[in-house]
């Protein structure tokens, strides 16, 4: 086997090729995978928005820093012949058992809720995963309920909430992430229609 | 012969989780059902084929100083094709394992063969190691995966197996599981092994 020598100058070479070759490669992929990506993420998103807001024909986003600070929240407005019809909020927690949970909120222009779906989550199998409406129907109890006169807190914490059984931690953190979606949305938008008159619904 | 005996020496005689206990990490992690533990398993086998078939071709023109660097950013390489086409074309399978998919770098199943094989044997050699490598740990994977499924959810591959029970015996779906699952899946490959031999 007529191995190179390891002299300096071999090495810094081959280590040039090596690299560059692996850069010109992935800069490929990267291009050539770059807008299906793109495309799968949307996809994602217009599934998640249009589970939990009444149907719709156009949409309208915008962003809200939420009252408590921390990163702000995606408002997707959606509209049926021009009418408000619902808003889906990209809402967040950090108070997961296993970090940061996002959920999709979605509101009436009222300010009662829709429906929720969770988004992404590092949950426990088995115990933790129950926030996924594929799971376990735990999350349906959102369903049609107005934050201004429930309180979203699990029961232990004197709220209106259903635990889940053994995954009490998660629970409160879907329900934060509920209230902040909920405290952005009165504070930007709930103030707003309630100035102007009664919501068109 | 002799290549068919490389192509199965990867399923019991030196399967790589059971026998010889490599790339325990994604093992161990993400085999919570069949499907991921299928999914993990071929994007491994996809990642070790292609750095295994690059190695092999240009194990001659690395000066062997900086061998290892090379592998690594080889092999770095197709794991990043893996994640991107995973991504673009497998949204489902890559939220269940994305997470994971980066780990496939840190794999010393794939630096080991890298290392131990293919820098030492030529293509066509290289690559039946690759595939009979790749499918043991895709092997063993799916075996681990379907074992803590059935025992933890009662289903395989998504199907229930009793209907209307889905609360199984939830510490094989958690970490402990994974253990004494493996434990015992080393035990089944190690008596196997004793009477092939």
């Amino acid at each position: 086997m007529a191995k190179k020598e390891s002299t300096f100058i071999n090495m810094v070479l081959t280590l040039f090729l090596v690299t560059a070759a692996a850069s010109f490669t992935l800069a490929t992929v990267y291009n050539l995978t770059a807008e299906p990506i793109a495309q799968a993420r949307e996809a994602k998103r217009q599934f998640a928005i249009s589970q939990v807001v009444p149907e719709f024909d156009r949409l309208e986003s915008k962003n809200f820093l939420p009252p408590d600070g921390g990163d702000s929240l995606e408002f997707n407005f959606a509209y049926m012949n021009n009418e408000l019809v619902g808003i889906a909020v990209n809402t967040w927690t950090n108070r997961g058992y296993s970090g940061r949970i996002t959920a999709m909120v979605g509101f009436y222009p009222d300010g009662r809720i829709f429906d929720v779906v969770h988004l992404q989550h590092k949950e426990t199998p088995g115990l933790g995963d129950k926030i996924d409406k594929s799971k376990s129907d735990w999350s349906d109890q959102f369903k049609g309920i107005d934050p201004e006169t429930t309180t979203l807190k699990v029961r232990k914490d004197n709220g209106d909430i259903d635990a889940i059984t053994a995954a009490t931690i998660t629970a409160r953190a879907y329900c934060d992430a509920i209230q902040r979606a909920y405290d952005t949305f009165a504070d930007h938008v709930l103030s707003q229609t309630k100035q102007e008159g009664e919501p068109e619904l | 012969m002799k290549q068919w005996k490389i192509f199965t020496k990867g399923f019991i005689k030196d399967n790589p989780v059971f026998i010889l206990l490599l790339g325990l990490c994604p093992a161990l992690g993400v085999t919570t059902s069949a499907f991921n533990g299928l999914g993990m398993g071929l994007a491994t086998t996809f990642v070790l084929l292609g750095s295994n078939t690059v190695v092999s071709i240009i194990k001659n023109v690395i000066p062997n100083k900086v061998r290892i660097p090379s592998f690594i950013v080889i092999i770095a390489s197709f794991v990043t094709i893996v994640q991107l086409t995973m991504e673009a074309f497998l949204p489902d399978l890559f939220e269940s394992l994305g997470l994971f998919i980066p780990l496939i770098v840190v794999n010393c199943l794939v630096m080991g063969r890298a290392e131990a094989f293919a820098s030492k044997n030529n293509i066509g050699s290289s690559i039946v190691d690759a595939l009979g490598m790749g499918l043991g740990f895709t092997l063993a994977l799916t075996m681990l995966g379907g074992l803590r499924e059935i025992l933890g959810a009662y289903s395989i591959f998504g199907i229930q197996l009793i209907p209307g029970v889905t609360d199984g015996m939830l510490v094989f779906v958690l970490a402990p599981g994974a253990f004494i699952g493996m434990g015992y899946l080393i035990i089944l490959f190690n008596y196997l092994k004793k009477k092939t031999a």
